[in-house]
């Protein structure tokens, strides 16, 4: 009961947050949220299956693009790129799923780092420069929502994505919960016993692939629409790594820890940023070596542990 | 015929370079079986300090052998300080602590340094007797220095007490501490020299590729190609596989390919050999017993 009143509680905070608060901390607003969607992406593949990458940064680049081309050439509506978007990243998530699956451990987090670093420079090349616009990228226009009068594009936007961000972890907190979810976690912490229980491990970790790609895929497209800015030097190394950091600080294999990790990555270098720019980083450095050592659960990992202190009622 | 030549030359000295830091990332795989991301960016944060030396007045060789000083104290460091601590940990923490220090390093030394690209002067003069015209003499001068290196470090640990008793707490920990090796200390002495091998290998790609924070993250993905190469337990396997790597990103980029995507050839080595030959050209076959 506690936890429907909670959920409540933020779902309305969060429908109230646009009209209360600047259209700059709306932006950020929605930069969280978008974030979310990717870590929730990653955190699918991490945390419950296993399997790391340091490559998400690759998809959230190609769901951004897909949604400028389409919108460049005006081949589609702002709102069809999003789900196109996604269905575009689980396609390649998939078929990058199906070599990753001979690939354990640092295999996999070595390939999709090889990945994460070469997307720059293929998303540069001049063969795709009729798409992507080369090393300019692509301007996009705000959308603007249907109530105009009403809300303006950063509000309307903000709607857009919380919709997105519901649907999404609704979707994802049912897949874990399930036989799914369950199939995956054994598969995460014993791959052989998971196997002579019948389960197919080739497929789920494929699918879980392509599904992890999906999410971070349309959290690239609505960031794209969010900054109205796609361009190569957007997508470095240093997105995947945004990405990993966020999901460490948030939890690993934690639904709701998500949200902390987003805020923590959105929030951060604002507050360091005025020391110096390369200042946000080196925090991040110190932060996930230190996590890694000290509280390996992240911040929903020690307000669970909190929250198990207290005796139940 | 003659660019062809040039560029299978250029390759094998870009591949010395990738070798070196291959060698790096083998060792610390031997050791501790964790794959180094931050391998690359220790090198990097290494030839910064050489510039530095360089730069208050101490002559070029003499800064070589401080830095190399410097980065096994640093390495042999981070090893005792810090990887010590996650030495069993599952792969994931591991890994994350390895990013957590590649961008540590990196953000640090644009924050010291400063991001704008500096020249990097080069030991090897100009117009040296050994240039010949398809290898300047900084391309001769590299090389030799990265393989006289490699041997140097092969020679420490095939004929050396130290080096018998580093190979021993690699290879089975538990029954060297059993025979008195002191196996921390002899995984940071192997983390020491592996940044050393770095530090070579960032000081000669230094005046090639001028000196950036991001001198060494591309030299990373052809040394991690590399060493998968020429299978990522074999000291043998990452010159060699450095010197295919450097010579197949060479051609693919001037023939195949183009300049502009020649990350995504050391991509694709990367995922070929891991998909078809895992354990590489010159690895040993891993069995899991269950």
């Amino acid at each position: 009961m506690a936890k429907r009143i909670a959920i409540a509680a933020c779902l309305t905070a969060a429908v109230a947050a646009p009209f209360l608060i600047s259209g700059f901390h709306t932006f950020q607003l929605t930069q969280i949220l978008v974030y979310a969607i990717a870590l929730l992406g990653l955190n699918l593949l991490t945390g419950y299956s296993g399997q790391i990458s340091l490559g998400h940064g690759a998809f959230f680049a190609i769901g951004a693009y897909v949604t400028a081309i389409m919108l460049d050439h005006a081949w589609l509506p702002y709102w069809a790129t999003v789900p196109l978007a996604g269905l575009v990243c689980f396609a390649i998530g998939f078929a990058f799923g199906l070599p990753a699956l001979r690939l354990e451990g640092p295999y996999l987090a070595l390939a999709t780092f090889a990945l994460a670093i070469a997307t720059p420079q293929i998303l540069k090349h001049d063969k795709l420069e009729s798409w992507t616009g080369g090393v300019q990228g692509i301007v996009l226009d705000k959308p603007e929502g249907p109530f105009t009068g009403l809300l303006d594009p950063d509000q309307w936007l903000y709607f857009v994505t919380l919709v997105a961000v519901i649907a999404l972890y609704v979707a994802a907190w049912n897949l874990v919960r399930g036989r799914t979810g369950r199939a995956l976690v054994a598969i995460r912490d014993h791959p052989l016993a998971a196997a002579t229980m019948g389960i197919d491990t080739a497929l789920y970790k494929t699918t879980t692939f392509g599904l992890s790609a999906m999410y971070t895929g349309v959290a690239g497209a609505l960031g794209a629409l969010l900054t109205g800015f796609v361009s190569p030097d957007s997508f470095t190394i240093l997105v995947s790594i945004n990405f990993l950091v966020g999901m460490v600080v948030g939890g690993v294999a934690s639904i709701a820890g998500n949200f902390f990790g987003a805020a923590f990555i959105v929030i951060l270098p604002n507050i360091a940023g005025d020391i110096s720019d390369s200042a946000p980083w080196a925090i991040y450095g110190v932060i996930l070596i230190v996590l890694m050592i000290l509280m390996p659960r992240g911040i929903a990992g020690v307000v669970r542990a909190v929250a198990a202190r207290r005796p139940s009622t | 015929m003659e660019a062809l030549l040039h560029q299978v030359m250029l390759g094998i000295s870009n591949g010395a370079i990738y070798g070196g830091v291959a060698l790096a990332l083998v060792m610390i795989f031997k050791s501790t079986h964790h794959v180094n991301f931050a391998q690359g960016e220790l090198a990097m944060f290494t030839t910064y300090v050489s510039w530095t030396l360089i730069q208050a007045g101490v002559p070029y060789w003499a800064a070589f052998a401080l830095t190399l000083m410097f980065a096994f104290a640093l390495a042999a460091a981070i090893q005792g300080l810090i990887l010590q601590r996650v030495q069993h940990a599952p792969v994931l923490v591991v890994v994350i602590v390895f990013i957590g220090l590649l961008i540590f390093l990196n953000s640090m030394a644009s924050w010291i340094f400063g991001t704008t690209i500096k020249p990097f002067p080069s030991p090897f003069a100009v117009d040296a007797w050994y240039g010949t015209a398809y290898f300047s003499p900084h391309q001769v001068g590299m090389t030799v220095v990265t393989l006289a290196t490699l041997a140097a470090v092969y020679g420490f640990f095939r004929y050396t007490r130290l080096g018998l008793a580093m190979r021993a707490a690699a290879i089975n920990p538990i029954s060297s501490r059993l025979v008195g090796v002191r196996v921390d200390l002899m995984l940071a002495l192997c983390w020491g020299f592996a940044g050393l091998l770095g530090a070579v290998a960032g000081m000669m790609a230094a005046p090639m590729f001028y000196l950036a924070p991001d001198l060494m993250s591309g030299i990373l993905v052809y040394a991690l190609a590399a060493a998968l190469l020429g299978g990522i337990d074999n000291p043998w396997g990452a010159p060699i596989g450095g010197f295919i790597v450097g010579v197949a990103e060479n051609l693919a980029g001037s023939y195949l390919v183009g300049t502009q995507i020649r990350l995504s050839v050391a991509l694709l080595i990367i995922v070929v050999v891991l998909l078809f030959k895992p354990s590489g050209l010159f690895g040993r076959k891993s069995v899991v017993r269950v």
